[in-house]
């Protein structure tokens, strides 16, 4: 089990660290400088100040040398004051050094958010946390619900139940969250008038007002994957052998379901839950934006309108790191949770 | 001068009316699929569920809804008449007497006829990246299946890459204006529309290798089709000026192709390692055939019914992908009438004007459905036999 991990780790770095070079040059593709450095420099720059502001910036170094200062491999270099001709600081409002170190994501510096005119660090890490609440609260709508719903239909396959609950679910997972957000929007913030329909009042204080609806937008589409799946697993666990001995032996079906199928039918969501987590990545982008809610994928989305590398550069870091673990625990707990499977 | 309208119940008449050439079309496809369906194998199987005949009934829909948009649309999509701004559903438009049947959207523009020229783009993109994105997960994930080994290892590496990517990064980083100046969108063209050409002429050539006379038209066939359809996608210079993309399709189109085309090949690589254990592979490999031949002929017929079923998730999915782009504003036109676009434009505005939300996102949500619908009951009616 050990040596498993060990391998799924070192294959989990060496995607890491291809995902994030491949994310590195999309970033610095030549469009992408100009833009960010009309965006940096007063209106009306000629390109030839705009090419210097990039060269200052160090911005035209070799790109090995500047994915490799990014990854803290390299040491950084101060950048050389054009006036008085002595290192300074590449940007003034995150503390870059003045003389060269090794300063990198290996380093645990994420570098420089232009966007905001912060360190990544400050910016990433409390959006991280605000998105943790969000998909918190998910989770906890999201995984009752969906189990219920599996289990009730897969109980008793072909049933009039079963139906209906698989109908419920498959128009579930044909909602994708801009759609049912906007529904949603509609009926409980424009009609009834029950809910909010913004959370950016969330980032002070989390109520039942601002927070349904987000939470309720998010949770949707994930529910009818989840449903089905645990449904086909708990058809598949009523047809074995013991659960009809078990019925023979005279135990009422209430209790052969709880006892006996239920443990057995519950590990294949497991995984599925897991692995729910890159598709909600995304659903909290489309959630973040249209709720107005500062977290993760609201400052993804920033970063990437305006072209902000090192932020953008470490979303990328963080959302493949959630989608690598995520896998790997989904392998393990499986291995964890059903005794037949041996990992090698 | 005030704006006239219509009353909600002629609102309703209306709207079907207009639909008529889909209508006539639904019906006539639908009876001959329901008066034939023994005929039909597993087409035919969908119209013994009620599911299924839903499922059927909605692709249909929006099929010929696509079709006959020109038809069906009293205005057009972009036309913007200023007394229109805003106005509730049922408005009526002074100068051609016809009504905005959904009302208008903030550019006074008719949300209705919006709504039907965007299953347009919809229903041509999605449908098209799907069958580009199964040529290439099949192309690459036979061999990864067949062979096992170093092939497997460095595919599925590979394909395990792009899954990591959340796709919404993906397209932030892939469909953006900028890329547009790079030669990176049209490599990636060029590479993934070769595949259709190779998946073609190895299928006929591991099929028809004894045979010329038939193997020399087909691969003939097949390689000035092809190539026509690569050099006007690509490189936009067809000779006949039929085949054309616009550069910001083409973009999006590879984005699609470049996000689904590693699952197809995880599930293509699944079901291969299934099947080739099975007596009749065996036989094949004792008879001395091409591993190539064994994989298109004796593997791949045997995988169709998963891949079918996959097929149809995977449209709705991408569906659903080309709406998320047109939520981020990427790629598309801003003034494109596609769904996501509208979606995009009408939820910004939720708190004064309900209606031009409404009409794209049923329109995309029934789709989708549609399709979720068909895949299930296909599955069904696959397992019982």
């Amino acid at each position: 089990m050990l040596s498993f991990v060990i391998r799924r780790l070192g294959t989990m770095a060496l995607t890491m660290l291809c995902l994030t070079m491949v994310v590195f040059f999309l970033i610095n593709l030549e469009p992408n400088l100009k833009k960010l450095a009309i965006s940096q420099t007063e209106m009306h720059t000629s390109a030839e100040q705009l090419e210097n502001w990039l060269v200052n910036h160090g911005y035209r170094q070799n790109f090995f040398v500047r994915y490799g200062q990014w990854l803290g491999v390299v040491p950084k270099q101060p950048v050389t004051d054009p006036a008085t001709g002595k290192p300074a600081q590449r940007f003034s409002f995150c503390n870059d050094p003045v003389v060269p170190t090794f300063a990198g994501v290996l380093e645990g510096d994420f570098g420089c958010s232009t966007k905001f005119k912060a360190s990544v660090a400050s910016k990433l890490f409390p959006a991280l946390g605000a998105t943790g609440i969000l998909m918190f609260w998910v989770l906890a709508v999201m995984v009752p619900i969906s189990l219920l719903i599996g289990i009730l239909a897969g109980m008793r396959e072909g049933s009039r139940t079963d139906r209906v609950l698989s109908v419920a679910s498959i128009a579930s997972t044909a909602t994708p969250e801009y759609v049912s957000g906007v529904i949603f929007t509609v009926i409980f913030a424009s009609w009834l008038g029950l809910l909010n329909g913004s959370a950016a009042s969330a980032s002070q204080g989390i109520t039942f007002y601002n927070f349904t609806l987000p939470v309720m937008t998010l949770a949707i589409y994930g529910i009818g994957y989840i449903a089905r799946m645990t449904r086909a697993s708990m058809v598949e666990v009523m047809t074995q052998q013991y659960i009809r001995t078990a019925r023979l032996k005279g135990l009422s079906f209430g209790s052969v379901v709880i006892k006996h199928a239920l443990r057995n039918a519950l590990i294949a969501p497991f995984t599925v839950i897991m692995l729910q987590f890159p598709w909600l990545l995304t659903g909290v982008v489309i959630v973040e934006v249209m709720f107005r809610y500062q977290g993760f994928g609201y400052t993804l989305v920033e970063a990437a309108g305006n072209n902000d590398i090192d932020l953008l550069l470490g979303c990328s870091l963080v959302s493949v790191f959630i989608v690598l673990i995520t896998q790997l625990i989904s392998d393990v707990g499986y291995a964890f949770l059903n005794p037949r499977i041996r990992v090698q | 001068m005030p704006v006239q309208y219509i009353s909600g119940f002629t609102v309703v008449l209306e709207v079907l009316s207009r639909f008529w050439p889909v209508w006539i079309a639904l019906v006539i496809v639908m009876g001959a699929s329901y008066a034939y369906k023994k005929k039909l194998a597993l087409y035919g199987q969908l119209f013994d569920s009620g599911v299924g005949v839903v499922g059927v009934g909605i692709c249909l829909f929006w099929l010929f809804t696509a079709i006959f948009a020109a038809t069906i649309s009293p205005f057009d999509p972009l036309a913007q008449v200023p007394i229109m701004k805003d106005v509730l559903p049922g408005a009526i438009e002074p100068q051609s007497g016809l009504s905005y049947l959904f009302g208008g959207d903030k550019l006074a523009r008719d949300v209705f006829s919006r709504m039907v020229f965007g299953s347009q783009i919809v229903l041509i993109i999605a449908p098209a990246a799907t069958g580009f994105a199964l040529m290439v997960g099949i192309t690459l994930g036979l061999p990864a299946g067949y062979y096992g080994g170093k092939i497997d290892t460095v595919l599925s590496f590979l394909a395990n890459l792009v899954l990591a990517f959340p796709v919404i990064l993906l397209f932030y980083l892939l469909v953006t204006p900028g890329i547009m100046d790079t030669p990176i969108p049209y490599a990636m063209a060029g590479v993934f529309f070769l595949f259709p050409i190779i998946f073609f002429s190895v299928l006929f050539w591991t099929r028809y290798k004894n045979r010329p006379d038939r193997l020399y038209i087909l691969l003939g066939i097949t390689l000035i089709v092809g190539g026509w359809i690569y050099l006007g996608l690509v490189f936009d210079k067809d000779p006949l000026r039929i085949v054309h993309i616009d550069p910001n399709q083409l973009n999006i189109f590879v984005a699609v192709v470049f996000a689904s085309s590693p699952g197809v090949f995880r599930i293509v690589r699944g079901l291969v390692m299934d099947i080739k254990t099975r007596d009749y592979v065996a036989a094949a490999q004792t008879r001395g055939e091409s591993p190539w031949y064994i994989m298109l002929w004796e593997i791949l017929p045997n995988a169709r019914g998963p891949l079918i079923v996959d097929a149809c998730l995977r449209i709705g999915y991408t569906t659903i992908l080309l709406g998320t782009l047109g939520y981020f504003g990427l790629g598309l036109a801003p003034e494109s009438p596609d769904w996501g676009t509208a979606i995009k434009d009408a939820s910004r505005l939720l708190r004064s004007f309900v209606h031009p939300a409404l009409p794209p996102t049923i329109a995309l949500m029934s789709f989708v459905l549609g399709l979720n619908l068909l895949a299930d009951s296909l599955r069904e009616q696959s397992m019982k036999d």
